[in-house]
């Protein structure tokens, strides 16, 4: 029964309340995405990713770091749900581990980048000039190298490791954000409200963050869900190469890098961490079809 | 100028272009300072005398302020010198000349192999759209899209190599074929054509199909996704309806007027696609061995031979530039309504 009223405050034709318009229109987001069922399967695989990063400990069947070295190369059993590692470790606990890593690599990169692209993208839109010109400039530049091998470039010159790898791709990730706020910021500058505000006597950093940033944030949240993918997969090129989360950390690359010299023989030792580097690629990719027909309906 | 517009378009492109090659060396000369490896010790050693140490670092101007060191760089540049590789001991020019044609050969026959498969499954979504073979023509581009290309490899060793014994194994020829083609062009394929040696050009094939094979899926969704969304886009306007309707059978339709109102875009797609080629080639030539670019770049990485990396990388970027350039000006030449 409440969940009928609910249900009817939210699609209320006359809402009372700021808040209620507010949630209204993410209600009506999330009935459009709920009809995607691509997009949910891809949510529900990146929720259960998130659940399994945050409670790792208690999933875990086995401590991953612990060596057992008379139990070298099992095969999945009973005891070990994935079977072992060339040191006897636990595939299944190193996997649940790994999810913390990759998750934790792809937040922070996303906090990193997503908010910088935006002011950048903003101010470059709103102020025009010179200003617009260089900023434009230097992503022109940054884009100029592919983003593998500009991080891997990076990487080398810092130290190799998780933190390194996440200021890498996050150097290489900014660019295209900055684009897109930018394009969304000249769409609207010279919009009726935007000149409202500024004839109340709005400054230019109040109107960015408070009147066009706002606006940008569907396409640049559509934009995060669809690099995400690419994050991971990047994260996970870096630690197969030896340049990212270096051994003993669980990273799903780093693994498979470790694994690959018994790939012909003990190959799900391998094959799993790639399994879970593709379905966590593979839900950031649907999650972000999806939202990008119900957030940001002009791209295709 | 006013007069011509593709001329000023041009024009504009041209500015942009050496403003972006000067930031692309900028980046590498940075990303060269900040290096924790003292490039001195690399040179010498860490036991060298107090006085080598300081000659070295003379040698190298690292006395010198950074935005005159800066110059010095750009000049070495400019004459086609990128240093010496610390590893091989040779200029990072030469090496980067004997590695690039074999990553040169496997981008190339990706990107073919990619265009001809990739082409006509978008085509053919977007002709089928909403059926099964739409459907499963996306699915399988996800997957091209998520699946990480150095698994794709690992798995294709497995399955072609170790189980089926259908492909030979990791590298670009047989032991039996080392070294007994003359180097010409450095494309293994094309030097055993040139020598008429058909057993070597057999083998060099063999060895190419499955990291080609592999860079290519890689590469074949993004082509089939944008293949088929020009498509759906050209298909639903209106002079396809008048087509429609004066009666064209439907291949006609698709092939005479819509195919060709999407082909210079698609010319843009297949350029921005093999320049992303050269990323893919990174990891996949790590997989399969073989002696390209891609592989130069991550040995030179963990020797902490910043020479050769940072040599690499900008030649990846003028690369880059230069075929994101071409997308640019084929797109401006082809397309008579950007003017």
């Amino acid at each position: 029964m409440s969940g009928s009223t609910l249900h009817d405050w939210l699609l209320s034709d006359a809402p009372a309340s700021r808040r209620q318009a507010a949630w209204a229109g993410r209600y009506q987001t999330w009935l459009a995405l709920r009809r995607n069922k691509l997009a949910l399967a891809g949510l529900f695989v990146a929720l259960t990713m998130l659940v399994v990063a945050l409670f790792a400990p208690l999933l875990a069947t086995h401590d991953p770091g612990v060596q057992n070295l008379g139990n070298r190369l099992q095969p999945p059993s009973a005891a070990h749900w994935l079977g072992t590692d060339e040191l006897g470790r636990d595939v299944w606990s190193r996997v649940a581990y790994g999810a913390r890593i990759t998750l934790g690599m792809v937040v922070a990169v996303v906090v990193l980048v997503a908010p910088i692209g935006l002011l950048v993208g903003c101010a470059a839109g709103y102020a025009g000039g010179w200003l617009d010109r260089i900023l434009m400039r230097v992503t022109d530049v940054f884009l100029a190298f592919p983003r593998l091998i500009l991080a891997l470039a990076f990487v080398a010159a810092m130290k190799p490791g998780v933190e390194s790898a996440v200021a890498a791709i996050a150097l290489t990730a900014w660019p295209p954000y900055a684009r897109l706020a930018r394009a969304e910021t000249l769409r609207i500058r010279d919009a009726d409200f935007i000149a409202a505000v500024r004839m109340l006597g709005a400054s230019p950093w109040r109107i960015v963050l408070r009147h066009v940033a706002p606006v940008c944030i569907p396409s640049v949240i559509v934009r995060v869900t669809l690099d995400m993918s690419s994050i991971v997969l990047t994260a996970a090129g870096l630690g197969f190469l030896g340049l990212g989360a270096q051994p003993p950390l669980p990273e799903w690359g780093t693994m498979i890098a470790t694994a690959r010299r018994f790939i012909l023989e003990q190959w799900w030792v391998a094959v799993i961490p790639g399994i879970a580097i593709f379905l966590a690629s593979l839900a950031f990719n649907l999650l972000g079809d999806g939202l990008r027909d119900v957030l940001d309906p002009k791209q295709r | 100028m006013k007069r011509y517009p593709r001329l000023r378009a041009l024009a504009a492109t041209a500015t942009t272009v050496p403003i972006t090659l000067f930031g692309l060396v900028l980046v590498t000369f940075l990303i060269g300072r900040v290096v924790p490896i003292d490039p001195v010790l690399a040179i010498v050693g860490d036991r060298a005398p107090q006085d080598v140490v300081e000659r070295a670092r003379l040698d190298l101007g690292l006395d010198r302020p950074l935005p005159e060191q800066f110059l010095r760089y750009l000049g070495q540049i400019a004459s086609g010198d990128l240093g010496r590789s610390v590893m091989t001991a040779n200029p990072v020019t030469e090496d980067i000349a004997r590695f690039f044609p074999a990553t040169f050969e496997l981008a190339t026959l990706a990107i073919i192999l990619a265009a001809l498969v990739g082409v006509p499954l978008g085509v053919l979504a977007a002709v089928r759209q909403g059926t099964w073979i739409d459907q499963t023509v996306r699915l399988f581009c996800l997957i091209g899209h998520s699946l990480p290309v150095f698994v794709l490899g690992l798995l294709s060793l497995l399955l072609f190599y170790a189980r089926l014994g259908w492909a030979p194994g990791p590298g670009r020829q047989g032991i039996a074929f080392d070294g007994m083609v003359d180097v010409r062009t450095g494309v293994l394929t094309l030097d055993a054509v040139l020598a008429r040696d058909w057993p070597a050009f057999w083998d060099a094939v063999a060895h190419l199909a499955q990291p080609a094979g592999v860079l290519a899926f890689f590469s074949l969704a993004y082509i089939a996704r944008m293949t088929r969304a020009f498509m759906l886009a050209e298909l639903s306007s209106e002079y396809i309806i008048t087509a429609r309707a004066k009666g064209l059978s439907g291949g006609r339709i698709v092939w005479r007027h819509a195919f060709r109102n999407i082909a210079v875009p698609l010319v843009t797609v297949l350029a921005l696609t093999y320049a992303g080629l050269l990323e893919g080639a990174v990891l996949t030539e790590t997989i399969f061995s073989w002696p390209g670019l891609g592989q130069y770049l991550t040995v030179s990485l963990l020797n902490a031979d910043m020479n050769a990396v940072l040599g690499a990388t900008l030649v990846v970027g003028l690369i880059y530039v230069a075929l994101n350039l071409l997308a640019d000006l084929t797109y401006r030449l082809l397309d008579p309504r950007v003017r």
